[in-house]
């Protein structure tokens, strides 16, 4: 059985007098797709938003490789290796592709002023080496051939691609997917299972997903959390999921 | 139909009175002194005539303007609004060459011009320095600053105190003094650029007037509403030659080196020379900063701070360089004014200072360094203007409302350069 990366428990965020997230935890083991599925305002979002430090949680702990995390600012634990997409597109519109993924590598880039007034040979070497790796996973997220246009201006699909290979660019243990199948065809739904497929296999990452899309969350989640009005209702392997009752009754639906 | 045109009728009549209302008082009303009573004159018959002219006009023009509209949009369109001279000005390539062309007119002009519009020039180019400075922290880092000033005071002070107490030059005091601001700029940042928009905006407002108003009362140390005067001695020299008639036997200067008659058109040529090598050396920064990692950052935190936070930047880290980059600007270009003026008071440093400064960011275009340039000669130029000196607010108006209808995006946007995965 593979080490556990990330381990919460007993997280709640209350706001005011709306108790949102009580008592989630979770699991997850490296080299995992883990997902977590709910009916709307299930909390699932704000489960992220915690894991992420956008939010405060009110209570509970989040644990990553053993180490407490919990109310630290999102950036650090973004440089952390915990990266994140978010429900409604966020890319720099205004900044080309290329740009977007030069930018999400700021922390590894050569920041000196010094160096970058006077374009010094580490200064372009380690400009060289950004524009490179941007290049390789635009390659892999087959968008190439868009690398010089202006991120607002991609089509959908092609700007949730986008943001994956904007967040692989910070290079995260952990990358947590909101909704990425959201208005996407089923086409592009099959290439996004593919590309999660290769960051988790063939790139080391662990993806943690939150999805509506279950032909998506069953194929490929190894484990599956349930959230119903904030407090977990199940958890286990896609098969356990498909066939228990509560979830069934709360979120499936009758078939 | 005819609802159009009583809508209309209401709507003429009311322009038509405020225009009455308004400019009866600013135009028609005249306060002249008499010994020491004030004496107020009323309008002569053709200025009334001028006032009911203009009232009449904008009456027809709103009764009529559904059926003027149509007309008025079948007028060829100017040339700027859109097309491709305007886009081929903003382009960055093309910037760089005009911005080359003139730094050569630059160069050589003031050996031509008179003492007069050399003086001018320096002020302008005073103001380029500033626009630029700020144009990193409110066009470029998107952060609202209204305060600017404060650290052009801080600049200007800390060259007038280091000269006045400790006897320092100014080449020593320029680095010193954008040092100082620099370091205000940090630690005022530190605690407000948490603060978003409007809350930002009025913090730094607050902030640039707390440093006037400190300086105008720590009387013992800056001199209080007097302000402090520079020494002969340590104004700006060239390799030590002072530009100036009465220095102390010691010290050599420009006229007794060259063994010329003394000129103080000298003097005026050199300041204009340093500012414009201040001015060049802040365009070299600010070409260099936009294609830097940083510079990217700042564009990405105005435009996305959530997405910034999640891929691990540091949004207070990104923004205070923004802030300080700026404030150090504005530090050299306060002690060359201090330079130039040869005496500094806190009434330098007024609010209305900073949003001329703001003025010229926002008209020239933001994030754009030609459009600053081009602002500011047009700011300052409307400034100088002596003849129409009483107009000058009424003017200042006008050009921002016509701004804001054909041109809100400012005289020359900016393009940004972009970087290209080359295959």
């Amino acid at each position: 059985m593979s080490r556990t990366i990330l381990e919460v428990s007993g997280l709640s965020m209350r706001f005011g007098g709306l108790l949102a997230v009580n008592g989630v935890g979770l699991n997850v083991k490296e080299k995992q797709v883990v997902s977590m599925i709910g009916p709307n305002g299930a909390g699932k979002t704000t489960v992220f938003n915690c894991l992420t430090g956008f939010y405060q949680p009110s209570s509970g702990s989040i644990r990553l490789n053993g180490e407490a995390i919990e109310g630290l600012p999102g950036h650090k634990i973004a440089r952390k290796g915990v990266v994140r997409t978010f429900q409604n597109v966020r890319l720099f519109k205004d900044m080309t592709a290329v740009e977007n993924l030069l930018i999400a590598q700021h922390r590894h880039l050569n920041t000196s002023y010094l160096a970058g007034l006077f374009k010094t040979p580490s200064f372009r070497r380690s400009e060289r080496e950004a524009m490179d790796f941007a290049g390789y996973w635009l390659e892999k997220v087959n968008l190439v051939d868009f690398a010089n246009r202006e991120a607002g201006t991609l089509a959908y699909g092609q700007q949730r691609r986008l943001e994956i290979a904007r967040c692989m660019m910070t290079r995260p243990s952990i990358l947590m997917l909101d909704e990425p199948a959201a208005g996407l065809n089923p086409r592009e739904t099959e290439d996004l299972k593919e590309l999660i497929g290769v960051l988790r296999d063939e790139h080391n990452v662990t993806v943690l997903l939150i999805e509506h899309d279950m032909k998506l969350v069953m194929s490929i989640s190894d484990h599956i959390y349930v959230i119903n009005q904030g407090t977990p209702l199940a958890d286990g392997t896609p098969d356990d999921i498909r066939n228990n009752p509560d979830v069934i009754k709360a979120y499936l639906g009758e078939a | 139909m005819s609802t159009a045109i009583t809508k209309n009728l209401k709507s003429a009549i009311f322009s038509a009175l405020l225009v009455l209302i308004i400019s009866y008082p600013v135009l028609g009303l005249k306060l002249s002194t008499v010994g020491i009573s004030l004496r107020v004159e009323g309008a002569t018959a053709f200025e009334l005539w001028c006032i009911g002219g203009a009232a009449t006009l904008i009456f027809l023009w709103q009764l009529l303007r559904d059926r003027l509209t149509p007309a008025w949009a079948k007028l060829p369109k100017l040339p700027s609004g859109s097309g491709e001279i305007g886009n081929f000005l903003t382009l960055p390539s093309t910037q760089r060459w005009i911005i080359l062309a003139m730094v050569m007119v630059a160069l050589v002009w003031p050996f031509f011009a008179s003492r007069g519009s050399v003086d001018i020039a320096t002020l302008i180019l005073i103001y380029v320095m500033l626009g630029l400075g700020l144009n990193i922290v409110v066009g470029l880092a998107g952060l609202l600053d209204l305060g600017y000033v404060g650290f052009y005071a801080v600049g200007a002070y800390s060259y007038a105190i280091l000269a006045h107490y400790f006897g320092l030059g100014f080449w020593l005091c320029l680095p010193l003094a954008g040092m100082m601001a620099a370091l205000f700029g940090f630690l005022l940042g530190f605690p407000v650029l948490r603060l978003r928009g409007d809350y930002l905006a009025i913090v730094t407002l607050g902030f640039g007037e707390i440093i006037r108003i400190l300086l105008r009362n720590l009387t013992e140390l800056t001199g209080g509403p007097n302000g402090l005067s520079i020494a002969n001695e340590n104004k700006p020299t060239l390799f030590g030659l002072s530009f100036e008639r009465r220095v102390p036997a010691d010290m050599p200067t420009f006229h007794g080196y060259f063994e010329i008659a003394y000129n103080s058109q000298y003097k005026v040529i050199f300041l204009y020379l340093i500012a414009l090598l201040l001015v060049l050396l802040t365009l070299f920064l600010v070409n260099r900063l936009l294609r830097m990692p940083i510079g990217r950052a700042w564009e990405a935190l105005r435009e996305d701070e959530i997405a910034c936070r999640a891929l691990g930047l540091n949004p207070t880290v990104i923004k205070l360089s923004a802030f300080t980059i700026g404030a150090s600007l504005a530090g050299f270009a306060g002690s060359f004014f201090a330079a130039r003026q040869g005496l500094v008071t806190p009434e330098s440093f007024t609010f209305i200072e900073s949003a001329m400064i703001l003025a010229i960011v926002v008209l020239g275009g933001m994030g754009s360094q030609l459009g600053v340039i081009l602002a500011a000669i047009v700011m300052v130029m409307l400034q100088e203007m002596r003849e129409l000196s009483e107009y000058r607010m009424l003017i200042f108006g006008l050009v921002m409302i016509f701004m804001m209808i054909w041109r809100p995006q400012g005289l020359l946007p900016m393009q940004r350069p972009h970087l290209e995965l080359k295959r």
